[in-house]
């Protein structure tokens, strides 16, 4: 263990702080959750790149700043944005999974092409993994694509694609090799949501927002080129991405931030003449949630320094977005708790606070324990792979229960 | 002994139950909740025809004369169809305190019409468990002023039933010069609450006695929301079972993978014991005020926590389809969150529990 920072961190700190304070006002406000970020919000990210606070350690030749890794930097950048209250880069589909996909399995060519538009904010990409048929079990996909002329040419159904109605271009996992078994037959194409054949109808969710899409695909012809990896490597590719999805989901700042805005709240609320903190059951709640929440900051930094020594990761990493996605909701819902009846405004309603976004996020953090493979494939994965405990047996068959059945025995157990 | 609903108290809920599955399914909620929350006219009158808005009123006046057990009964059906329909304001609350706190006068000119399902009463009485935004009421010379927050099925309200500073409760009608009223919007698009806004209202105060009656009406409050949230975590984990045994992956329907079992499962054994809880405490409320106070709290606060975890959790059996809007299962989840924060959080709740059993140090 050394964690002296140093002199030349001292100096970077230093460097970092001067930058906020001459340029924080440039920074995007309530940009959270916006798909397509705005033009002060891609400025603002140019000014970022070009600083090394965002894309600090991707290569300059496809747009970012070129730095060599180094934890302790990142570390303090996360530290000083997040004391000043200022938005860091941007996160999105593209930015956060597409981009390290493409830098560890795409080809020079794709590189140079996609990667400097994405991290510009320029370009917005969306995932096309989940089907009806295919969420948790993502290998039984069916959208396919035949090769013709020098093109795929898909068709099929994806669903719950976020963001698609904005974005500009897609990852999206099609089968294209009908011989070979489940998991050997995906390809992973990247392709314009502006290509023809294309229809994209938004979902409404229960925060009343539509986060996500229905995705349709009739004769969309794509040239064999734009691929990730080879024919039929498509899950390899895919999992490549899904990690770092699940990092992303994980990110411990975001963490840090929101347990932030929490004891802010805490501070503001009051109960007649008392503060929310005040009282010690929900000031207790509150830092058991900040003990947590520093145990994967922490843990975010063993993961990343055992990466630089090339150690995978192991139990470490494997169990982020699970303990991750469920503090981020528990954040939301003491939250919640701490606003008693305040809680539960919503709607744009007087007296809302933080324009609803407690209850959205306690929501939406939900979706989230959900998206992205479920907690329980997550528990699966942790034991399987992590734990080295066997694998379920694969069953017969068992038959889909009626209905009213179901219904029917309930019913008559509850008088 | 016997504990449990009685012949007629089954009758009554199976009733209920065929009107509300006949009158407000979830096509129907999901109008009514729609653009414009409105509540649903056409269940309210189906309702209606069972003697349901009469049913806490006495049969001098009209009504059935029942008990909070009854009205739990029917409570948790609103909630297991989630019904947008005012029943807790002026069918329960406001008739019981009219009957017991209520002049000759009152009981005469507002009980008999409660019966027939003319008036709405919006009951205000959220500061007696906890001052927020620093609202409060209070009573000068026959007038009323201050605010009061979250009054209860507020929309449409004919008149309101406010509890002031020193738990005493007045009749307010909508058309009262010197009261303004702002709506509120919740997660909860079946239910309505709004702020009242009082500058020296002229006020008809019920009888003087000491707060007794706001206790009560809280106590009422609690148990009912109580009984709302046992029907609509019931009706998340039917939803919940059902889709485990419809939906296939890997090949599979996803309710033989143990995992998804035992959330099953789990919700149940929670939730179970949640049902004799609220019997008891509607129970205790008519039959035996000494305790009637520390059970309904804790039915408020138990059901509060526990259908937060059953909401939650069958949620996530449904995966990324419980997220969305297609099965509407956000409504009973939104149902829960309201029923759990309105009249006090669990700890809000649980810290007046312990209060009244004197287990904190006085102050
Ligand atoms: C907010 C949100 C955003 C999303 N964004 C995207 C996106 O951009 N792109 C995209 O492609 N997809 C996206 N998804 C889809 C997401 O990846 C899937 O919802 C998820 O993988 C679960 O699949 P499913 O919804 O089909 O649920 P199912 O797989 O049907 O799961 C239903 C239930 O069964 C359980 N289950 C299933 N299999 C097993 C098993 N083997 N063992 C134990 N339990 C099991 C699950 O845990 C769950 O509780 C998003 C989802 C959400 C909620």
């Amino acid at each position: 263990m050394d964690l002296e920072y140093g002199a030349e961190y001292d100096a970077f700190r230093e460097e970092v702080r001067q930058f906020l304070e001459a340029h924080g006002h440039r920074a995007p406000a309530g940009q959270d959750r916006a798909a397509r970020p705005s033009a002060d919000a891609v400025k603002w990210q140019a000014l970022l790149i070009e600083h090394g606070y965002t894309a600090r350690t991707i290569p300059s030749e496809y747009g970012g700043y070129g730095a060599e890794p180094d934890i302790l930097k990142s570390r303090i950048i996360a530290e000083e944005f997040s004391r000043a209250g200022i938005p860091g880069g941007l996160a999105n589909q593209g930015i956060s999974m597409l981009v390290p996909t493409l830098l560890e399995l795409g080809t020079e060519e794709q590189k140079r092409r996609w990667i400097e538009p994405t991290l510009k904010g320029e370009i917005v990409w969306c995932q096309g993994y989940s089907e009806p048929g295919a969420g948790s079990d993502l290998a039984a996909l069916k959208t396919s694509a035949r090769v013709e002329g020098g093109e795929f040419v898909i068709n099929g159904q994806k669903i719950w694609t976020s963001t698609a109605k904005q974005a500009d271009m897609i990852f999206c996992l099609v089968r294209t090799e009908h011989e070979a078994p489940k998991h050997g037959g995906i390809s992973y194409l990247i392709f314009s949501m502006d290509t023809p054949g294309i229809e994209v109808r938004p979902l409404k969710t229960m925060t009343g927002h539509a986060e996500f899409n229905e995705t349709f695909f009739t004769e969309v012809r794509v040239p064999v080129d734009q691929i990730v990896g080879e024919r039929g490597q498509g899950w390899f590719v895919a999992n490549a991405t899904l990690g770092h999805e699940r990092s992303m989901l994980g990110d411990p700042d975001a963490l840090e931030n929101r347990l932030q805005a929490l004891v802010n709240l805490m501070r503001e609320e009051r109960v007649g003449k008392d503060r929310a903190i005040d009282s010690p059951v929900l000031r207790d709640r509150l830092a058991a949630l900040q003990a947590e929440v520093a145990a994967m900051k922490y843990n975010g930094m063993r993961i990343l320094s055992n990466s630089l020594r090339g150690d995978p990761g192991g139990m470490a990493k494997l169990i982020v977005k699970l303990q991750s996605c469920e503090l981020a909701h528990q954040i939301s819902a003491l939250a919640i708790d701490a606003m008693g009846e305040i809680g539960i405004l919503y709607h744009g309603s007087p007296r809302e606070r933080a324009r609803g976004a407690w209850q959205r996020n306690y929501m939406f953090q939900l979706g989230l324990i959900i998206g992205g493979g479920t907690a329980q494939i997550q528990r699966n994965i942790i034991a399987e792979r992590g734990l080295g405990m066997p694998r379920e047996p694969r069953l017969p068959k068992p038959a889909a229960v009626e209905r009213s059945a179901v219904a029917d025995g309930r019913k008559q157990e509850t008088a | 002994m016997h504990f449990g609903l009685s012949e007629d108290q089954r009758m009554l809920r199976d009733s209920v139950a065929r009107s509300l599955s006949d009158n407000c399914p979830l096509d129907h909620v999901r109008e009514c909740a729609e653009g414009e929350p409105v509540f649903s006219d056409k269940t309210m009158s189906a309702l209606g025809e069972l003697g349901l808005p009469g049913m806490m009123v006495p049969e001098e006046h009209g009504g059935l004369g029942m008990s909070l057990l009854d009205a739990a009964v029917v409570a948790e059906q609103l909630g297991y169809a989630a019904a947008p329909v005012p029943f807790l304001a002026t069918n329960v609350l406001a008739a019981l305190a009219l009957t017991h706190a209520g002049s000759r006068e009152q009981q005469a000119d507002w009980l008999p019409r409660i019966a027939r399902g003319e008036p709405r009463i919006s009951v205000a009485i959220a500061e007696t468990v906890e001052a927020r935004d620093g609202a409060v009421v209070a009573a000068h010379g026959g007038g009323l002023s201050g605010t009061s927050l979250f009054a209860l099925d507020f929309r449409g309200a004919d008149a309101f039933l406010v509890a002031d500073g020193a738990g005493r409760l007045h009749l307010v009608p909508t058309d009262a010069a010197g009261l303004e009223t702002v709506a509120l919007t919740t997660i909860d698009r079946t239910r309505s609450v709004g702020e009242v806004h009082l500058q020296g209202v002229a006020a008809e105060p019920l009888m003087a006695d000491g707060g007794v009656a706001a206790a009560r009406l809280r106590c009422a409050g609690r148990i009912i929301l109580a009984a709302d949230s046992l029907g609509a975590g019931e009706a998340m984990i039917e939803k919940a079972i059902d889709y485990a045994g419809q939906r296939e992956q890997f090949g599979r329907v996803i309710g033989s993978f143990q995992a998804v079992k035992h959330m099953c499962a789990e919700m149940a054994a929670r939730h179970e014991p949640c049902r004799a809880l609220v019997w008891y405490a509607a129970h205790a409320f008519d039959a035996a005020p000494d305790e009637a106070r520390l059970a309904a709290c804790h039915a408020k606060s138990h059901t509060g926590e526990v259908h937060r975890f059953v909401a939650r959790t069958s949620t996530e059996v449904h995966g990324g389809m419980g997220f969305t809007d297609l099965l509407g299962l956000h409504y009973w989840f939104k149902r829960i969150g309201f029923d759990r924060q309105v009249l006090g959080g669990p700890e809000a709740v649980r810290a007046e529990a312990a209060t009244l059993q004197g287990w904190t140090r006085a102050a």
